[in-house]
């Protein structure tokens, strides 16, 4: 593998059963994607865009093929063994932001620290709350934040590591335009700060143009943009 | 409508299986304490040695005989008089009763063959010219077997020592020797005459359903037989009526409590349940449905899932209603009437009334679903008021409860007591909650974590520990409870309760007695004075048996009493209020004579501390007043006494002395002894009474048993639903967790410190409220002493905790088995 390859998926499938019998949702996806790259998945509903992230990011299993993340084979780890991948080198930011409601600001964004056996792990995390600019807020509980202000905790959240990689998915589903614009710029921002790799998956247009490069997800197949 | 599909993805489920289990409890229950009720009676008739006697002071209606022998009903006949029987220059009063071939129905005669000498059990009567006749009257008329007798006009020969009568009951001291004679050679007697003083008893027996059948009838036609009183078990002994009558307040407690748990565990299932629909209901409000349609929707669901459950529920009842009877083998004589439908019927109806009281509120709440919920997720339906929910919930419960706990006084005491316990756990586990909440931040993560979850969710968290805590406390408090019964059985009747009475010691002979049977038994037995009175006034009025209404109290006022008199309290009983007479309090009042009532026969009669009775003593009027009432243990053999007075007060009157003890088989001797050198004292053996009580009592206890196996299992299904009702977040946050790069020692690391810190906040409320209440409980509904065990404050929070994480671990166990995206994508 080239040296700044961070993540390979070859020949990668995901098939369910439903009602109606198998069903496949990727079929036979070859990606590759370079350090301090950032992509863009697209695609319409129900394309597969958030399996493939899902697989990318050792969420969930491959039916068939492989995901090699940071130059580890994810097929041959177990749960744990996938977790500790994630805890050291990937970011999550979701569409529902998906903060731990009865943890602070502050709490939740050191978990991951904390998760990984990191020291300082609250003066790390508060520093990074303070980056997106919730220096005040630091011991308010999710449901006492706005949509906007959860998503910031989940981006300081989500940096808090110094990933590798940060997946994205939908991050500004959730959140008004003018929100939506503010924490797109404090992701990209926060992104090129930290060097790390972006994978989005987003329906936004004007998101997937700020990426170096776009791929589509269509009928469970993947092309270049 | 989605029945099905919300019963396969478990929504449902734990309502359902919480509706099977009340109402299988129920069922079994009602089925149990039904049967338990009847073998018991049964085994009981055996004092009665029938299942239901009728007595009269004259002839028995020839209709009334007829009625049985048409209801195929067995039957026996006897007469019962006292006479004089004659030997010699000696003559004695006796008790003579005259039987026929059908007596005894149930139960056995039991006779030896040499005084005092070895008893067996005798299948037939007195053969025709010959009596069978208590020890006593051997001992007085000193006569041997095979000797005659002169009872009227006739001639008998005494063949058999009678030493167990079944029937013989009663007050035991103050009978005159047994004769026991063949009812074929009463007219040859002469002494039934016109005016004699005959007491005519007709003792029947057969199928349980077939005697209720005749009871009623015979009842109904009362007026008709005025001088015909109906005897059955409740008449019986009252050491064994105590003793039944806690077994059915434990298994009316239990079931109650039972049912009350299964309730709670079904609101709180209903609650998550309502819960995870409001975005199902938003949606049908947006597509135009509306609020009354809603409710329509969800009170139908309710209605055939409550009816289907609590099909299914009876059917178990059923089931283990056989495995009871199998239970109960040996334990009846006759076999119990097959189960009729009306458990079933109630057990479907309580099914009804116990999901429509403790989910519907829950699912009301449905129908106020915004449609805006659609578009925002976080508006939620308004919440009930707790109050109306609490309503309810009580008055089903006061609905259910007089099938379980026959007393509605009972019923509300035990509610009450749920309340209260609900409060106080709640207000406690709020202060707890709050100071744990200070030691956060000074955790390690996990820990951190787990307590988070506990403090943040503080309202869950109360409810949770509401839940668990009146589950786990009930539990406790069943288990110390029935421990406590049962040793209080257990020690009432123990292996050397007191199986001899000694009566008619006279004065002059208790310092000789005293010193021989301290001689042979090694120990002080003590005497007890007995001196007859009737009551004739209560304060300045008359007691006349017209003034009241309870038969009992008719009984009481119209016979003469068992006084005694002492110096200081027995033992074994205790003071229930006023207090005990001193020197001290002796010498400020002028008036001498104080009396110690015990408190049942106070309330029967209407005796108040304070009011002055009037006895008739030997014709002579004894004034005294009341000063105490004393709580009597009636089930322990011991000598005791309704009245007891002041020294002062009756020691110039004529009395006898009384005494219990125990005597192993070994040492029947020192019987004979006693009988030869004091032929006055009568010596009543009363072995066949406590083994046919402890007998009882075994069967009682297996029911207390199987219906606390049933208790528990509705404590558990409680716990398992306040879990349940933070499952989903706990889910969630768990995959969160993952996702973030825990790995699953950490997550389960996480969950086992909030599980543990639920544990203990739990299990310490628990114990402190089940002592709490275990001790009301003995005092004023068992009234039995007890001692709290300091093991339940370590047993319960370990318990507590252990069955929480235990519980709480399987239930999250599946979610650290999925890959975190499946559980993501779904919240």
């Amino acid at each position: 593998m080239s040296q700044n390859i961070i993540v390979q998926a070859a020949a990668l499938g995901k098939q369910v059963i439903s009602p109606e019998g198998q069903l496949t949702i990727l079929k036979d996806i070859n990606l590759s994607i370079k350090q301090g790259e950032s992509l863009a998945v697209i695609g319409v509903s129900g394309s597969g865009k958030s399996t493939l992230l899902g697989l990318l990011a050792g969420l969930d299993t491959a039916t068939s093929g492989k995901v090699t993340l940071d130059g580890t084979d994810l097929s041959q780890l177990d749960e744990d063994g996938r977790a500790r991948i994630r805890a050291q080198s990937i970011g999550f930011v979701f569409q529902s932001f998906h903060l731990l409601p009865s943890l602070t600001a502050l709490e939740n964004t050191s978990l991951p620290l904390e998760l990984a056996d990191i020291d300082h792990a609250e003066q790390l995390a508060q520093q990074k709350l303070e980056e997106v600019g919730l220096a005040e807020r630091i011991h308010h509980y999710p449901n006492q934040l706005s949509g906007g202000e959860q998503q910031r905790v989940a981006i300081a959240r989500a940096f808090s590591g110094d990933p590798k990689i940060l997946f994205a998915d939908e991050p500004t589903g959730n959140l008004d335009q003018k929100t939506a614009k503010h924490i797109i710029d404090l992701l990209f921002k926060m992104n090129k700060e930290n060097g790390a790799t972006l994978v989005v998956v987003t329906h936004d247009n004007e998101i997937a143009d700020r990426c170096d490069r776009k791929v589509i997800i269509a009928g469970g197949q993947l092309t270049e943009a | 409508m989605s029945l099905k599909r919300d019963w396969t993805s478990g929504e449902l489920r734990l309502i359902g299986i919480s509706i099977i289990i009340a109402v299988a409890c129920l069922t079994s229950v009602n089925f149990f304490t039904d049967r338990v009720q009847r073998a018991t009676e049964q085994q009981a008739t055996e004092l009665l040695a029938a299942d239901l006697v009728l007595i009269s002071s004259q002839k028995i209606n020839p209709d009334v005989i007829k009625q049985a022998t048409d209801a195929k009903l067995i039957f026996s006949l006897n007469e019962s008089f006292r006479s004089v029987v004659l030997k010699d220059d000696k003559l004695e009063l006796t008790e003579v009763k005259a039987v026929d071939s059908n007596y005894p129905i149930r139960g056995h005669l039991k006779i030896s063959d040499s005084l005092f000498g070895k008893e067996r059990i005798i299948n037939s009567i007195p053969e025709s010219g010959t009596v069978w006749v208590d020890s006593r009257l051997l001992q007085v008329l000193q006569i041997e077997l095979g000797d005659f007798i002169n009872l009227g006009a006739s001639k008998l020969i005494v063949s058999k020592v009678l030493t167990y009568e079944p029937d013989r009951g009663g007050d035991l001291f103050n009978i005159a020797p047994r004769l026991l004679m063949n009812r074929n050679d009463l007219d040859a007697t002469g002494l039934i005459l016109p005016g004699s003083r005959i007491q005519y008893r007709l003792l029947l027996g057969g199928n349980a359903e077939a005697i209720t059948q005749y009871r009623e009838e015979i009842e109904k036609n009362q007026g008709d037989n005025k001088n015909l009183s109906i005897q059955s078990i409740k008449d019986a002994r009252p050491e064994l009526k105590s003793a039944i009558e806690r077994a059915e307040q434990f298994l009316g407690l239990a079931a109650l409590v039972s049912i009350a748990l299964a309730g709670l565990a079904i609101a709180m299932s209903a609650q998550r349940y309502a819960t995870r629909h409001y975005d199902n209901c938003a949606i049908m409000r947006c597509l135009g449905l509306q609020q009354k349609q809603i409710t329509k929707i969800y009170l139908y669901q309710l209605l055939i899932l409550g009816l289907l459950c609590s099909l299914i529920g009876c059917a178990f009842g059923y089931i283990a209603q056989e495995g009871l009877n199998r239970l109960l083998i040996g334990m009846t004589q006759t076999s119990l009437p097959a189960p009729s439908l009306f458990p079933l019927l109630s057990g479907i109806l309580a099914g009804l009334i116990t999901v429509m009281a403790f989910a519907l509120p829950q699912l009301i709440r449905l129908r106020t679903v915004s449609p805006l919920r659609v578009l925002r997720r976080d508006i939620t339906p308004l919440p009930l008021n707790n109050y109306v929910i609490y309503i309810i919930a009580v008055l089903a419960l006061i609905f259910l409860s007089p099938w379980q706990s026959g007393s509605i006084k009972m019923t509300m005491n035990t509610l009450l007591g749920l309340c209260i316990t609900a409060c106080v756990l709640a207000m406690t586990a709020k202060l707890m909650l709050r100071l744990l909440k200070r030691l956060q931040p000074k955790l390690k993560m996990s820990a951190r974590y787990g307590l988070a979850n506990v403090t943040r969710r503080s309202n869950q968290s109360t409810v949770q520990i509401i839940g668990i805590g009146i589950g786990i406390t009930v539990m406790i408090l069943l288990t110390l409870i029935r421990t406590d019964l049962l040793e209080n059985w257990k020690s009432r009747l123990p292996d050397n309760a007191p199986n001899y009475f000694l009566v008619n010691i006279q004065p002059n002979q208790v310092n000789d007695i005293r010193t021989l049977l301290a001689n042979s038994l090694n120990e002080n037995i003590p005497l007890y004075p007995m001196i007859r009175g009737r009551l004739i006034k209560i304060n300045d009025e008359a007691v006349n048996i017209d003034n009241y209404s309870n038969p009992r109290a008719k009984r009481l006022a119209s016979r003469e009493f068992n006084l005694s008199y002492a110096e200081i309290m027995q033992e074994d009983n205790k003071l229930t209020s006023g207090s005990w007479w001193t020197e001290d309090s002796k010498q400020s009042n002028s008036n001498n004579n104080y009396f110690s009532v015990e408190e049942g026969i106070a309330e029967t009669l209407g005796i108040n501390i304070g009011d002055e009775l009037t006895y008739s003593i030997a014709g002579q009027e004894v004034h005294g007043n009341v000063t105490n009432f004393r709580w009597v243990e009636w089930d322990s053999f011991n000598v005791n006494f309704f009245v007891v007075s002041n020294p002062e007060a009756l020691i110039p009157y004529p009395s006898t002395f009384i005494s219990s003890f125990y005597l192993p088989d070994s040492d029947r001797q020192i019987l004979i002894d006693l009988v030869k050198q004091f032929p006055s004292i009568t010596i009543i053996d009363l072995d066949a009474i406590l083994n046919q009580i402890r007998t009882i009592m075994q069967q009682v206890i297996r029911a207390v048993e199987f219906v606390f196996g049933f208790t528990l299992l509705t404590g558990l299904i409680v716990l398992f639903a306040a879990l349940q009702s933070t499952h989903d977040e706990r889910t969630n946050e768990a995959a969160l967790m993952s996702a973030l790069g825990a790995s699953r020692k950490q997550i389960i690391s996480g969950l086992v410190a909030e599980f543990l810190f639920l544990g203990l906040i739990t299990g310490i409320l628990s114990a402190v409220a089940a002592s709490i209440i275990e001790l009301v409980l003995a005092e004023f509904v068992f009234k039995i002493d007890i001692a709290i065990n300091p093991l339940i404050w370590i047993i319960a929070p370990v318990a507590c905790c252990l069955i929480i994480v235990i519980t709480g671990l399987s239930g999250t166990r599946k979610v650290l088995r999925t890959p975190p995206m499946i559980v993501l994508r779904k919240i």
